[in-house]
């Protein structure tokens, strides 16, 4: 078991013949992601990286029976590339384009308004089940099969979350990377209510930075929720210099609010193990599983 | 981006927003001809610069005769404005907003922007305004007023029409304000904005509603449809490096300290940030290397993080992932080295793709660096190369 993605996942990529559509996608069917299209207007009928490749997501879903699109489209056209794929009701949606301008993601929130479609991202590394499918741009040298499922606001992040959870020898049911921006799709609560039913996750690692109060409602959803396991958190930007932007857009604020300290604060009273440090996250994990 | 408060003002103006009279002077000279242009007795001399709290740091003057326009202007012009949000070192002032003065009865706050949690464009009001509004706002969440614009092409008039009845305004103030509202609400959606605030927005003793202050930010994201609102671009306002920094792909952000931190991507910045001052280090700068850097870009920010005044060692802290490998990373800090040459201790720690090739890199090319083998170790030899250094 993992969640949203393994390896029965039926992958089309829109903007599949770009350059970094092009090295992602090699990558990821080498790591034996189900690639099994690609999308771009123009260049319907073509076969590239011996995949077909279709005008539409319409079709390219009609023909392939994909129930996963990888958006891999320039900032000026990925909402319209999302808004095309909740049209074509695929299920899983994963944008990773950076710098989608923040009125386009209001538009597409309110475009997966009660559609089955989920989004993960903009501005996401992707998603991994480890030893089945990547869906995304992430290394995937440390990724293993384990118990622990992952959910982070930031890639590089992750990419350090990861490496520690190696060494500390803690593989993951699945790891998801919700991207940096203010606006986005499902967030850490989506995920969590689908890591705390997955039986193959026996904890969860929270990944969040300033700004926003998503950790907060985070904290509110874990008090009430029934299903109990355990979970770590690191929170970065304890230092973040005020009404500057250093690092993502989603981490500016107004009003002041969504500092670590207030974070940390109301994940530790939901019973959230809180890593103290960057330096610390994987052993912070392994203490929260008791091991 | 940010809009300077007059360019906002002009801007907001066309739209219907109501502003107090004002021209923008470069000089003392311009300064009090503004004043005679605007007439009236009493006027307002505002430093322009991009941060916030410049009443309580003396950029605002209240002044009485054109004569007394010109001293504050002379005064302000030229000088550093150090505020809450501006660190030590201050802003340059290089214009003043001379404005008409006038006598205020009563002071709200009114802003528009996204709501994240909502994913909404949503506005903010209270019918407290003024510069403390942010403590106020942090006392006593409930002063803080919110309406969610559920509809992104239609602003509901019902609803902002008892949004803004619950600001304390009389009933004919009330409708100006709701006219305003609406012209914020189409600039906003106009210009991409990330926020738009007024504070204050005031009714004068004689009964006008006026815009006092305004402070607007556009989305950089959406700056590629806007070619019309480049001309509002003050690179004068930029750090110098962080504005060089962006045409390599880099993002750069200049600090106090003396330890230079090379890092890519935003939350391992934050986290590296994070644990450097928790061991009492403190950095002198980040640069934020982007995925699509070249070498010849990294080499590029890397002598920019050297160039940082006092700086005692340099932390390379690089998790290669994506398209980011770590030998482009290597073979860009060594081009700079052999450049410029590296005479303070330099500490790498890399990881992920490509991360063996680094260290062969750098070793190869005579390039003296400490190798971490992880974040921790990465640390502690900062801290010993920075404390010998002291010594």
């Amino acid at each position: 078991m993992a969640i949203l993605v393994d390896s029965n996942s039926r992958i089309i990529c829109q903007g599949l013949t770009g350059d970094t559509a092009t090295f992602h996608c090699e990558k990821a069917i080498a790591y034996g992601s189900n690639i099994v299209g690609g999308v771009r207007p123009g260049k319907g009928g073509s076969i590239h990286l011996g995949l077909p490749v279709f005008d539409t997501v319409e079709e390219a879903k009609t023909t392939t029976g994909a129930d996963v699109s990888l958006v891999f489209v320039p900032p000026q056209n990925a909402a319209d590339a999302i808004i095309e794929a909740i049209e074509a009701k695929i299920p899983l949606i994963v944008c990773v384009t950076e710098r989608v301008p923040v009125l386009d993601m209001v538009r597409v929130k309110k475009a997966l308004e009660g559609t089955p479609s989920r989004l993960i991202g903009p501005n996401s590394l992707g998603i991994i089940t480890p030893e089945q499918c990547k869906i995304g741009v992430m290394p995937t040298h440390r990724h293993f099969a384990g118990p622990i499922g992952v959910v982070s606001r930031s890639a590089s992040l992750t990419y350090e979350a990861i490496d520690q959870l190696y060494t500390v020898r803690l593989g993951q049911s699945t790891s998801i990377g919700i991207g940096g921006d203010a606006v986005h799709g499902i967030g850490f609560v989506d995920c969590l209510e689908l890591f705390l039913a997955d039986p193959q996750t026996e904890g969860v690692l929270l990944i969040g930075e300033i700004g926003g109060t998503a950790e907060e409602e985070t904290a509110e959803f874990l008090k009430r929720s029934i299903i109990k396991k355990p979970i770590a958190a690191y929170i970065a930007g304890k230092y973040a210099p005020t009404d500057r932007r250093m690092g993502h857009a989603g981490t500016i604020n107004v009003f002041g609010k969504g500092s670590v300290k207030e974070k940390n604060e109301a994940l530790a009273s939901a019973g959230v193990h809180i890593a103290s440090s960057a330096a610390v996250i994987g052993t912070t994990m392994r203490q929260a599983l008791g091991r | 981006m940010n809009l300077h408060e007059f360019q906002a003002k002009a801007l907001l103006s066309e739209y219907g927003v109501p502003i107090p009279k004002g021209i923008i002077a470069n000089s003392a000279e311009e300064a009090q001809k503004a004043a005679l242009n605007i007439g009236g007795g009493s006027w307002i001399v505002k430093a322009q610069i991009h941060a916030g709290g410049r009443g309580k740091a003396g950029g605002i003057k209240r002044e009485n005769s054109p004569a007394d326009v010109a001293a504050a202007a002379n005064h302000l012009i030229g000088s550093r404005l150090v505020t809450y949000q501006t660190g030590a070192a201050g802003k340059r002032v290089n214009q003043v907003y001379i404005e008409a003065a006038c006598e205020i009865s009563q002071e709200i706050y009114l802003a528009v922007l996204v709501d994240r949690s909502t994913a909404r464009i949503a506005f903010l009001g209270s019918p407290t305004g003024g510069e403390d509004i942010e403590e106020k706002a942090a006392d006593d969440p409930d002063r803080i007023h919110k309406l969610v614009v559920e509809d992104f092409e239609h602003l509901d008039h019902q609803a902002l029409t008892g949004f803004i009845s619950g600001l304390g305004l009389d009933g004919a103030n009330t409708q100006q304000a709701v006219s305003t509202a609406q012209a914020l609400f189409k600039a906003f959606k106009d210009c991409d904005a990330s926020l738009i605030e007024i504070n204050p927005l005031v009714v004068t003793s004689a009964g006008e509603l006026l815009a006092v202050d305004v402070k607007m930010i556009l989305d950089d994201n959406a700056l590629f449809r806007h070619q019309e609102l480049e001309k509002y671009r003050d690179e004068e306002e930029e750090d110098p490096a962080e504005l060089e920094a962006k045409r390599y792909e880099l993002n750069f952000v200049s600090l106090d300290g003396n330890v230079g931190c090379v890092v890519n991507g935003a939350g391992l910045a934050l986290a590296t940030l994070d644990l450097l001052k928790d061991n009492g280090v403190e950095p002198a700068n980040f640069m934020d290397i982007r995925p699509v850097a070249t070498r010849e870009q990294v080499a590029t920010g890397f002598e920019m993080v050297l160039a940082a005044p006092g700086i005692k060692a340099v932390l390379v802290n690089i998790y290669g992932g994506g398209i980011l490998r770590c030998d482009t990373i290597a073979e860009g800090i060594a081009l700079a080295a052999r450049r410029k040459g590296v005479t303070v201790p330099l500490i790498v720690r890399a990881a992920g793709t490509n991360m063996e090739l680094c260290q062969k890199v750098l070793t190869s090319q005579g390039i003296p660096a400490q190798f971490a083998r992880d974040i921790t170790q990465a640390v502690e030899m900062v801290i010993a190369a920075t404390s010998q250094e002291a010594a």
